[in-house]
């Protein structure tokens, strides 16, 4: 595990501008709708590469959301659309002639609840990398996989037994293992420990710290313990209610590195809610 | 003073049972009536498994699975060829319905959600199609099979019949058993990439395999006791099954045949061939519990 982090540092003494600020997403001016409704407006933000962004915010702020978004998971929800820009290295998620599968095989997620397929630890994991056709040892990509989320040493002996029978912590550990197998660059995570207890959660935050060197990560949260633990930079999302709009609608209040959010924020709100005044 | 609870004046009497009282009463006057509302639906189920055991069970043995039924006149014999039939018959019901049947419901379940006005169009339509009387099935097919010689009175013609029939169960417990898979599974698969037939063959239809199996076997169980949609497709045959494109005898159509036949041998044999099809309704319903029970 150093030899990745020896060879970023130095390339990044080499080429200093090429690490902190590669941004691989960005969202421009988007705003999301539901029908007529709109959900959350006035969206910008750019992911830098190899780095956790933590998006915090009270529920109903459309965190979730936007990071779904990234990913098009949203697609699924019928009268979904959005306006504005999201682009993955420059080019367009939402063009006509993108397809949502192969969006989804290089940003991966994972998802509030443990999920795991009703099917052996092996071959949760390697779902992924066969619907891809992947040809290398299976075998091997599961180990690895596993070995990446800090679970081979407990599952080694039962990879043949079902998913279902782990723990609620080793559930999540290996919904993060199925994410990896199929070696996507950017890795969403939406409340990954809100089902977790302390312990299985430290265990997944260490984890988030392995991977960044390979991955890009952005987690939603309703932590703001685990934001400042884990994440480089923070984008605090707002809610308001709006006249006549029947809801509320949520919206990038800040985005701005982890440290400045919660110490020294531009927007009073934002050092509202990091200081707990509300939410 | 809390304490000393003999002090206050709470009358302890009226916490206990009061039998004669009208809610009491009427407690027990309903759940009598509903207990010998529940007897009296058993009864029939157990007259008639018994009726049929005391009259069949003489004439099991081993000719019984072994031989053909005897002409009028003569002892002895069985009805072999009419078992064959009835697993030859429901055997081509079930290779039609149960690939179109789950196809359907899984077009309906997972891609039909897209436009809701057709789905519940096509679940009206099979709701309905299940409400068909099954002789009405039996006429259709004699009108597109039998009478145009495509192929005429055959097994194929019976099993068409049966399809029918099948049909509209297994679209609707499947289309139920793909709905219960938690929605979770389903992002899962699309979060790693999968496109919606990779999600849906290799994720969701083996969740819900267990409850699809209950389905087809209830399907199965019913269409094996069909009699009417075969007497008019399958027709009848003395003889041993001969080709799926020639008549075929059947448990159902010989019970019908033979009962109303004025020889005790045929009527020993129609009570032995009703035992046998009460039996095998029974395993496969019973089959189908297990396979549920066990995952």
């Amino acid at each position: 595990m150093i030899e990745p982090g020896l060879r970023r540092i130095v390339e990044s003494i080499m080429n200093p501008t090429s690490i902190a600020n590669d941004v691989v997403l960005r969202a421009k001016d988007c705003d999301i709708y539901y029908g007529a409704y709109r959900a959350v407006r006035d969206v910008s933000v750019d992911i830098p590469q190899h780095k956790v962004t933590a998006f915090i915010g009270p529920s109903g702020c459309g965190k979730s959301t936007v990071l779904r978004c990234f990913n098009r998971l949203n697609d699924l929800i019928e009268v979904f659309h959005l306006k504005g820009k999201m682009t993955y290295h420059g080019q367009d998620l939402y063009a006509a002639d993108v397809d949502p599968v192969e969006v989804r095989r290089r940003i991966g997620m994972v998802f509030q609840k443990p999920n795991p397929f009703p099917k052996t630890i092996y071959d949760n994991i390697a779902y992924g990398p066969r619907i891809s056709n992947y040809q290398g040892d299976m075998d091997e990509l599961v180990e690895t996989s596993l070995r990446r989320a800090a679970l081979w040493d407990e599952v080694k002996d039962k990879l043949q037994e079902s998913g279902f029978s782990l723990s609620g912590g080793q559930q999540q550990r290996l919904c993060i293992a199925r994410t990896i197998a199929v070696q996507p660059e950017v890795v969403l995570m939406d409340e990954p420990c809100s089902a977790l207890d302390p312990i299985s959660t430290l265990k997944v935050e260490e984890l988030m710290k392995e991977l960044i060197q390979d991955y890009t990560i952005i987690i939603v949260t309703h932590n703001m313990q685990q934001a400042t633990r884990v994440a480089d930079y923070t984008a605090f999302f707002n809610a308001e209610v709006v006249e006549g709009a029947g809801g509320k609608v949520g919206y990038l209040a800040e985005f701005d590195e982890t440290q400045k959010i919660f110490s020294d924020p531009v927007q009073p709100e934002t050092r509202d809610y990091v200081t707990g005044r509300f939410g | 003073m809390l304490a000393n609870f003999s002090m206050d004046n709470f009358n302890s009497q009226s916490l206990k049972i009061n039998k004669a009282s009208r809610r009491s009463l009427f407690n027990a006057i309903m759940t009598g009536l509903s207990a010998a509302c529940i007897l009296t639906a058993l009864v029939p189920l157990a007259l008639v498994l018994f009726y049929v055991t005391v009259n069949g069970f003489n004439r099991l043995d081993l000719d019984l699975f072994t031989q053909l039924p005897p002409a009028p006149g003569l002892q002895g014999g069985g009805i072999a060829n009419a078992i064959a039939g009835t697993l030859i018959v429901v055997a081509i019901a079930t290779l039609i319905a149960v690939p179109i049947g789950v196809m359907c419901a899984i077009w309906l379940a997972e891609f039909g959600g897209d436009d809701t006005s057709i789905d519940e169009w096509v679940r009206f339509g099979v709701n309905i199609l299940a409400g068909v009387p099954s002789i009405i099935s039996g006429v259709f097919i004699y009108g597109l099979m039998v009478k145009p010689a495509l192929p005429g009175y055959s097994a194929l013609a019976g099993g068409v019949a049966l399809a029918v029939l099948m049909l509209p169960t297994i679209i609707r417990t499947t289309d139920e058993a793909l709905k219960i898979v938690p929605q979770d599974i389903r992002w899962a698969a699309l979060g790693v990439g999968a496109s919606k037939y990779q999600m849906v063959l290799k994720v969701v239809l083996p969740a819900a395999v267990p409850a699809i199996l209950t389905g087809v076997t209830l399907a199965v169980a019913r269409a094996a006791g069909e009699t009417a949609p075969l007497i008019f497709t399958a027709l009848f045959s003395p003889f041993w099954p001969n080709g799926i494109t020639n008549p075929i005898a059947s448990l159902a159509v010989l019970v019908y045949n033979f009962a109303t036949l004025p020889f005790k041998p045929q009527q020993e044999l129609a009570w032995a061939a009703s035992l046998i099809l009460v039996l095998l309704v029974l395993a496969s319903s019973i089959t189908a519990r297990l396979v549920t029970r066990k995952r």
